[in-house]
């Protein structure tokens, strides 16, 4: 039950055109694990997480979520599996026309049967666990800062207490006060709910700090998957280049310093 | 893949006299079990809460459990719920941490009929001088331009006249043969009545010259790429490629308002006078079908009947309305703020407003004409 996967990919190929993004890629997400994916830029970690989502389909390959192949779903099947992971996206993907808590509470809204009150007061709960002051709720998205609709965003994937959890650059375009309580931020969502975190990112603090697992993608390949410690002695160029730069070694140096969080605090069911 | 599901949240009265819960108490089963909660009455004493027979338990479900505890708490001592599983307490606690702090949602206060009547009036001439600011500024740009020729962009002219232009042709072309055939149509009825029938030359080229063909034109071009000068500086405001442009030293008035400008100002006579022909065209097949004149009596009398001041007329109001349709689509546009919503609407409202002042004004010219004797 542990090492219950949510997510297995298997052989995932990808063309555009004659490009070549995913050459076979195997990947497995285990269940309560914080799970990133790195890779430079175009080489494919948007593509495999709009597919691991639903909303590409690869070449060829399997993708399971929660143990069924997402290639034999039917549309109801894919509405309730829909139900069970929360997305955030990078620009928020929030409606210009509802207000923040309304977006919030909109999946709410769509499939349960709750009273409006009850919705209200839950879509405020989430704004404020993921740190948004109550007053935010009646503005407009427009009306924003960056780490606001992230934010935002993230209250509104928490919506449905979803059992796994996609990130697309978290922290990305935040200032570093911010993007510090996006890495406790995502612990304490992994600690308190038991959510399997999937994310893509860039920030290296963000990877030392809470990821269990870490997957590089390069040249459509997957050249190295574990933590970030057994990463950082691999010795592949792809991987190397990550971890050399003075950013890799400072972000390094700082997760030395801090307390180890090998074994996090939660346990898995 | 799919367990079966629990059943529905449920209260029941445990024989003990305290409260047994059980079923899934999440955003799917939760039905009416709030609505339960609240009907309860509270005993003055502590009230033992049975939770071993819950089997799911979402942040909802949380919530709603954690608002009945505290309002038992509020009556007189509460113990915590019995028997609930490790992890759902844990979510339990989670939830109940902010709940006493939780913003109230914030209600906003109705707006009197009188003050939102105010607000619009306000809001309408603050709109109104803001067009006139605008109109200002893209005169003075022209006026640059026009000193300084070198500054005018001339591709994104071609290809606005293009695009506004020929591209239109086919539309133009089509309900103007259309609308010639249809006042001939008419007024074919009447005149044979009289034995006029000669007089359907006057009937149609007069009409079409002067009104239909400027003001249909017009319309069209409205609808067509008003809207599209609106959406597209619309969807830039609000992506920032303006604010962009500016701190590039770009005038998005240069770049962007001048070229659609002038090329309609050159577009829409064209599209006029090929509307005239059509219009035209499409009076003379009607009339020699329906009325049985002859294409060379026809043109014959469109000679003698029709003078080039009524052509004039027609052609002179066609750079009036190019510059309404293409200042009030570019309004529009800058006026967009916030999201995709925003677009939709000023993209809606530079149609309405290009196509409401465009028979606004084709009236006015009708009443000054007439005082002309033109």
């Amino acid at each position: 039950m542990a090492d219950e996967l949510v997510l297995r990919l298997s052989q995932v190929t990808t063309r555009f055109g004659e490009h070549v993004v995913h050459a076979g890629i195997d990947l497995d997400i285990r269940r309560g694990e914080i799970f990133a994916l790195v890779g430079g830029s175009g080489s494919g970690k948007s593509t495999l997480l709009r597919e691991m989502i639903l909303l590409q389909k690869p070449d060829s390959g399997s993708i399971k979520v929660f143990g069924t192949d997402l290639a034999t779903l039917g549309k109801d099947e894919i509405r309730r599996l829909r139900r069970r992971w929360g997305v955030m996206f990078q620009h928020g993907g929030l409606f210009g026309a509802l207000t923040v808590a309304e977006n919030v509470g909109l999946p709410l809204r769509e499939h349960t049967e709750l009273a409006d009150g009850l919705i209200n007061e839950i879509a405020a709960w989430k704004l404020a666990l993921t740190g948004l002051a109550a007053e935010v709720g009646a503005q407009y998205p427009s009306e924003l800062s960056g780490g606001m609709l992230k934010r935002a965003s993230l209250a509104r994937a928490l919506a449905l207490d979803p059992e796994l959890l996609f990130l697309d650059e978290p922290t990305a375009g935040l200032d570093p006060q911010s993007a510090d309580e996006v890495d406790q931020l995502v612990l304490k969502l992994r600690d308190s709910f038991g959510l399997s975190i999937v994310m893509i990112t860039h920030d290296l603090d963000l990877l030392w700090q809470t990821t269990d697992r870490v997957a590089v993608l390069a040249d459509g390949k997957v050249p190295g998957v574990g933590s970030m410690q057994e990463l950082s002695h691999l010795d592949i160029p792809a991987i190397r280049q990550f971890f050399d730069g003075p950013r890799g070694r400072a972000a390094e140096a700082q997760a030395a310093k801090q307390t180890p969080s090998g074994s996090p605090s939660w346990k898995p069911k | 893949m799919n367990p079966p599901s629990p059943p529905p949240a449920a209260i029941t009265r445990a024989p003990d006299g305290g409260l047994a819960l059980s079923g899934a108490w999440t955003g799917a089963g939760l039905g009416t079990i709030q609505a339960q909660l609240e009907g309860l009455p509270l005993p003055a004493a502590g009230l033992v809460v049975e939770a071993a027979g819950i089997e799911a338990l979402d942040t909802a479900g949380a919530w709603v459990l954690q608002k009945f505890l505290g309002r038992l708490a509020g009556s007189g001592g509460v113990q915590p719920p019995r028997g609930l599983r490790p992890a759902f307490a844990k979510l339990l606690e989670v939830v109940g941490q902010p709940v006493a702090q939780a913003a109230p949602v914030v209600e906003t206060a109705p707006v009197s009929r009188l003050e939102s009547l105010g607000r619009q009036v306000v809001g309408r001439l603050r709109l109104a001088l803001l067009m006139l600011g605008f109109i200002g500024e893209v005169a003075w740009t022209f006026g640059g331009c026009l000193r300084h020729p070198s500054r005018l962009r001339w591709r994104p002219v071609l290809f606005n006249i293009r695009s506004a232009g020929f591209d239109a042709l086919p539309i133009v072309g089509l309900l103007s043969f259309l609308m010639g055939i249809v006042i001939v149509y008419q007024g074919a009825a009447q005149l044979r009545l009289y034995g006029a029938n000669i007089f359907v030359v006057d009937l149609v080229g007069l009409s079409m010259l002067r009104e239909f063909a400027p003001l249909m034109t017009a319309i069209i071009i409205a609808g067509r790429s008003g809207s599209a000068y609106a959406a597209q500086i619309g969807s830039m405001a609000v992506s920032e490629e303006i604010d962009a442009m500016r701190t590039l030293g770009m005038a998005p008035l240069e770049v962007l308002v001048l070229p659609k400008f002038m090329a309609l100002l050159v577009a829409l006579p064209l599209l006029t006078v090929f509307a005239d022909v059509l219009g035209v065209v499409g009076g003379m097949l009607m009339a020699r079908a329906e009325l049985g004149v002859g294409y060379g009596e026809f043109l014959d009398r469109f000679a003698i009947s029709v003078s080039a001041t009524a052509y004039l007329v027609g052609l002179g109001k066609a750079p009036v309305f190019a510059t309404i349709i293409a200042v009030v689509g570019c309004f529009q546009g800058f006026q967009t703020r916030g999201g995709a919503d925003s677009v939709g609407r000023h993209t809606t409202r530079s149609v309405v407003q290009g196509i409401f002042l465009v028979i606004v004004v084709d009236a006015l010219f009708s009443i000054a004409f007439s005082m002309l004797d033109l």
